[in-house]
């Protein structure tokens, strides 16, 4: 009994730092994780948009634990059309041009962020909220369908600070 | 005896490609100085527009601030909310007196969706917010010709279709004259930066 009651402090501080332990992963993963095979799908965003928006953006990051695949498509009834572009500068006048698809190198990140490559939505059939989500579903070549839940963020948001790198694997 | 001309032209080649070196270091900074004139540079000049709500504005309406301007358009999904919160961020940084003397602009590249009314919604988002700024096709046309923006509205049908444009943010001085300007991958500490030294 006594030998239980001394440890009792013991104990609490361990959970409490592994409760902190926890939580504070779990915040800087930003929560939403979708996987399929060897692909996750990290914290899909989108900005919110006026009431009359026609168009809207998703972005996440996307790592391989594998020998690489490739993002080839993208869906949703979020809007009338849903997809694959990138940005390209050309002189000073950034154009966005629709892509095949995104490689993923194997052990490595892509991400779709600001700037670069994104799941574009046309024509949306709602404006999009902010705190509120909506479904995609994604088609890797190796890793086959996988259904994702894009929050919709704040305008001001840009992704984590790396937001503009494509890192290679 | 077959060695010889090859050895001329190797040497003669090699003294051709050496002075054009020197005449190219000798030549290339005098080329380059008349691009440093003092000549006030020709971005910028009046326009005639509609803000948000619903008002006529000028260029006039600004003088005596600084003018921090973005031309874009609201149904642009990524790189135009991305300019404007990097410049609303830059102005978030700078203290009250500072951020007193600049105008923040956004004016539309395609008043055919760009109403008034959807600009009011869209500069809303931002904080602090723009001015939004429309009107007629010739006026934001005009507005852009004289800001040498690079734009292209397609032809559509639908309302679904992009603008590819110059995305660039032109500060001006509390005059109207052109001070200097951030490419789109300029961070809002960069642009914070440039202001503090410009207004301070």
């Amino acid at each position: 009994m006594d030998r239980t009651k001394r440890r009792a402090p013991v104990w609490a501080v361990i959970a409490l730092l592994a409760g902190a332990w926890l939580t504070g992963s779990a915040g800087a993963e930003d929560a939403a994780v979708f996987r399929a095979g060897d692909v996750s799908v990290e914290a899909p965003w989108s900005r919110e948009t006026t009431p009359a928006a026609r168009a809207g953006a998703a972005f996440f990051r996307i790592v391989e634990a594998g020998e690489g695949d490739r993002l080839i498509a993208a869906s949703g009834d979020v809007a009338d059309r849903v997809e694959l572009h990138e940005h390209v500068m050309e002189g000073d006048v950034m154009k966005m041009r629709a892509v095949e698809g995104v490689d993923v190198p194997a052990h490595g990140t892509v991400d779709l962020a600001p700037g670069g490559y994104h799941v574009m939505l046309i024509g949306l059939k709602g404006p999009l909220v902010e705190g509120e989500s909506f479904p995609l579903t994604l088609t890797f070549e190796k890793a086959g369908t996988l259904g994702i839940e894009v929050r919709v963020m704040d305008i001001g948001h840009s992704g984590d600070a790396g937001g503009h790198a494509k890192h290679g694997g | 005896m077959n060695r010889r001309p090859l050895l001329v032209v190797l040497a003669t080649g090699v003294v051709c490609v050496v002075l054009a070196l020197v005449a190219w270091l000798w030549w290339y900074p005098q080329a380059e100085a008349p691009a440093v004139a003092e000549e006030p540079v020709p971005i910028g000049g009046p326009f005639t527009l509609v803000d948000q709500d619903g008002r006529e504005v000028t260029e006039a309406d600004f003088a005596g601030r600084y003018m921090l301007i973005y031309f874009g358009y609201t149904f642009c999904p990524d790189i135009c909310p991305t300019s404007l919160q990097t410049m609303s961020t830059a102005l978030s940084m700078l203290d009250d007196e500072e951020r007193a003397k600049v105008a923040f602009l956004f004016i539309t590249v395609d008043p055919k969706r760009d109403t008034v009314r959807q600009m009011a919604d869209y500069v809303a988002l931002f904080d602090p917010a723009p001015i939004g700024l429309t009107g007629t096709k010739e006026q934001t046309d005009a507005a852009a010709k004289a800001y040498r923006m690079y734009y292209r509205v397609p032809e559509s049908d639908t309302e679904d279709y992009f603008v590819d444009h110059s995305s660039f943010v032109y500060l001006m001085d509390e005059e109207g004259r052109y001070v200097t300007h951030f490419a789109h991958d300029a961070t809002a500490e960069e642009m914070a930066a440039k202001l503090g030294e410009v207004l301070g």
